[in-house]
């Protein structure tokens, strides 16, 4: 087996045993990026010295007989989330030459835990998208399949963990960003409850919805990177200060007389076959070794994609405000006043999309129009976590499929924004709600496409979910593998 | 269903700090009038009596010590600034006059 092949859990035994070293391991990920990522296109940034005399420190620290949880693993950010004295583009033509001047939380706690910043990863831009086809630099693509989009707005993440780029990665989901690229990746993907890791250094684009959380390959890993990661943080006043455990405890633990809720609004037409029959016998599985499956009801599901898209536009068209042309990012040069500077820098750097979101969220926010649009949207947002909390009084955790569709082709829905939209339908609910959820690979299909689960629980409950994809994970190991054509 | 008008996506687009071409104006009507139409749905459900809500925290007013801290530093600040002069972020004229 190959070091990049490896999952964090293995290779840090191995550097526990003096089998590897970090600069072995970090370089391993690098030689696989350069020999892949020409076609799979995950990274808009690889930083190779950096990370190279990082994983030689850690060797060092190692030497000295330091300990972290993460000392010399490699991971790959997000291009959304600060590194100190690194670019933060967020794919987007109006951050292309802002540098960090400081650390986002979830960094800075990496950096203490020992990890090797391989470099940033591709987005929609402004995290806004379900293809990566709206980075303003390039589309990233589909490891399994080339043609194919590898989802989004995280798809650089979830690109470079499936195509072992990286043993793992930080990603965002402000609707699915998380975990619709992870199930059209093939890998494992958590948002975890909203409040639970600090937004402090992510570049903001629906406040009361985005979440940063990991992707990875296996579960373990998963629980390695949400166990550094959370906590309550001064910087960010909505991060929790309800105890984080140790996320690894609930591996192991069994799904005997869990029980599974299964809510009959993600079942409904229009939900393709394979990815309904791979969630079905997911579900099966885990019944067959001691769960119970319950159905539940979710009767506002319908209603979330309108609900959605009013919220995160509007939140949107408030965070978004900050591009001025005068504090950082693009500025249009040779304005003749201040409205002109605001203007022309907005309309030359930011793409179409960022741009139709700004004027639907400055719409639904206007004079005339918030009670009908926001309002609404806010009450309806009480009665879809209503749902939540009663659907939870019967069942632990909720299982359903994480998208209606396995990827599809790049430039397939791009001209179609409403179609778009209506494929997050299965993911979004969770953020309006703040419940944390997690997606599992569950084969593939005809075509050779990843399928997947998708794990709901309580809030602050991920440990729920971490016990649940670590019996799942056991029960597909034989599915679930299959050689990348890259 | 027609919700918005091109000259009400024009007054949209000014208050966004944003401007298109006539065709650009043209298209985003056709989108948003497309989106809005499905946001009409919302309204098939009675919300009377039920509170807004926001995320799922039940917290509210997190308040603090107001103990002074490092912060960034001058320089640091005016890293990323398009232009800047003796310390401050240097802008075009804001007020319309000679």
């Amino acid at each position: 087996m190959e070091a990049y092949e490896l999952t964090v859990t293995q290779a840090l035994e191995r550097l526990q045993r003096g089998e590897l070293s970090c600069e072995e391991w970090t370089r391993a990920c690098l030689d696989r990026a350069r020999a892949v990522d020409g076609r799979v296109r995950a990274f808009v940034q690889l930083d190779e010295d950096g990370a190279l005399a990082s994983a030689r420190e850690a060797d060092a620290a190692r030497k000295a007989g330091a300990q972290a949880p993460l000392l010399g693993a490699p991971i790959a950010i997000k291009d959304n989330m600060h590194i100190k004295g690194r670019k933060t583009t967020c794919s987007s033509k109006m951050l292309e030459n802002f540098t960090a001047p400081f650390d986002a939380t979830v960094v800075a706690k990496l950096r203490d835990a020992g990890a090797v910043f391989l470099g940033k990863t591709n987005l929609d831009e402004f995290a806004m998208g379900s293809s990566t086809e709206n980075s303003a630099f390039f589309t990233t693509r589909n490891p399994w399949n080339l043609d194919y989009v590898p989802g989004g707005s995280s798809g650089g993440s979830a690109a470079s963990v499936a195509a072992y780029e990286t043993p793992f990665a930080l990603g965002s989901d402000t609707g699915g960003s998380i975990r619709q690229p992870a199930a059209f990746c093939g890998i494992y993907g958590l948002k975890p409850t909203y409040g639970r890791v600090s937004r402090y250094g992510l570049v903001a684009f629906g406040s009361s919805l985005d979440q940063i959380g990991p992707l990875a390959r296996n579960v373990e890993d998963i629980a390695l990177l949400l166990n550094v990661i959370s906590g309550k943080d001064p910087r960010d006043s909505t991060s929790s200060d309800i105890p984080a455990p140790d996320f690894t405890q609930a591996l192991g633990r069994g799904v005997k007389g869990l029980r599974l809720g299964i809510p009959k609004e993600y079942f409904v037409e229009g939900v393709d076959p394979e990815v309904k029959s791979a969630v079905h016998q997911a579900i099966d599985r885990l019944c067959a070794q001691g769960a119970e499956a319950v159905e539940v009801s979710l009767p506002h599901t319908e209603y979330a994609i309108s609900v959605y898209y009013i919220c995160c536009t509007a939140e949107a068209s408030s965070n978004l405000a900050r591009y001025d042309g005068a504090q950082y990012g693009h500025s249009a040069a040779g304005s003749e006043n201040i409205v002109e500077l605001f203007t022309r820098t907005r309309s030359e750097a930011f793409g179409k999309e960022v741009k139709r979101r700004i004027m639907l969220g400055t719409y639904v926010l206007s004079a005339g129009f918030y009670d009908a649009y926001y309002l609404k949207a806010l009450k309806v947002r009480t009665l879809l976590q209503r749902d939540f909390e009663r659907a939870f009084e019967q069942c632990d955790v909720i299982v359903t499929p994480p998208v209606p569709t396995p990827a599809f082709r790049a430039g397939e829905r791009i001209d179609d924004p409403l179609q778009m939209y209506l494929g997050d339908i299965f993911t979004i609910s969770v953020n309006l709600a703040g419940v944390p959820a997690l997606c599992c690979p569950a084969g593939f299909n005809a075509a050779g496409l990843p399928l997947s689960v998708q794990l709901i629980a309580p809030i602050f409950s991920e440990e729920r979910l971490i016990q649940t994809a670590s019996v799942h994970q056991e029960l597909w190991r034989d599915k679930n593998i299959r050689a990348l054509q890259i | 269903m027609s919700h918005i008008s091109e000259e009400q996506v024009r007054h949209v687009a000014t208050l966004s700090r944003l401007e298109f071409s006539d065709a650009e104006i043209q298209e985003f009507s056709r989108e948003m009038n497309q989106i809005l139409d499905y946001f009409v749905k919302l309204n098939e459900l009675d919300t009377e009596g039920v509170p807004p809500g926001s995320h799922p925290l039940k917290t509210s007013n997190v308040l603090r010590e107001d103990i002074p801290r490092e912060s960034l530093s001058n320089e640091l600040a005016l890293s990323n600034a398009p232009d800047k002069e003796e310390g401050f972020f240097k802008v075009p004229q804001i007020l319309p006059g000679d």
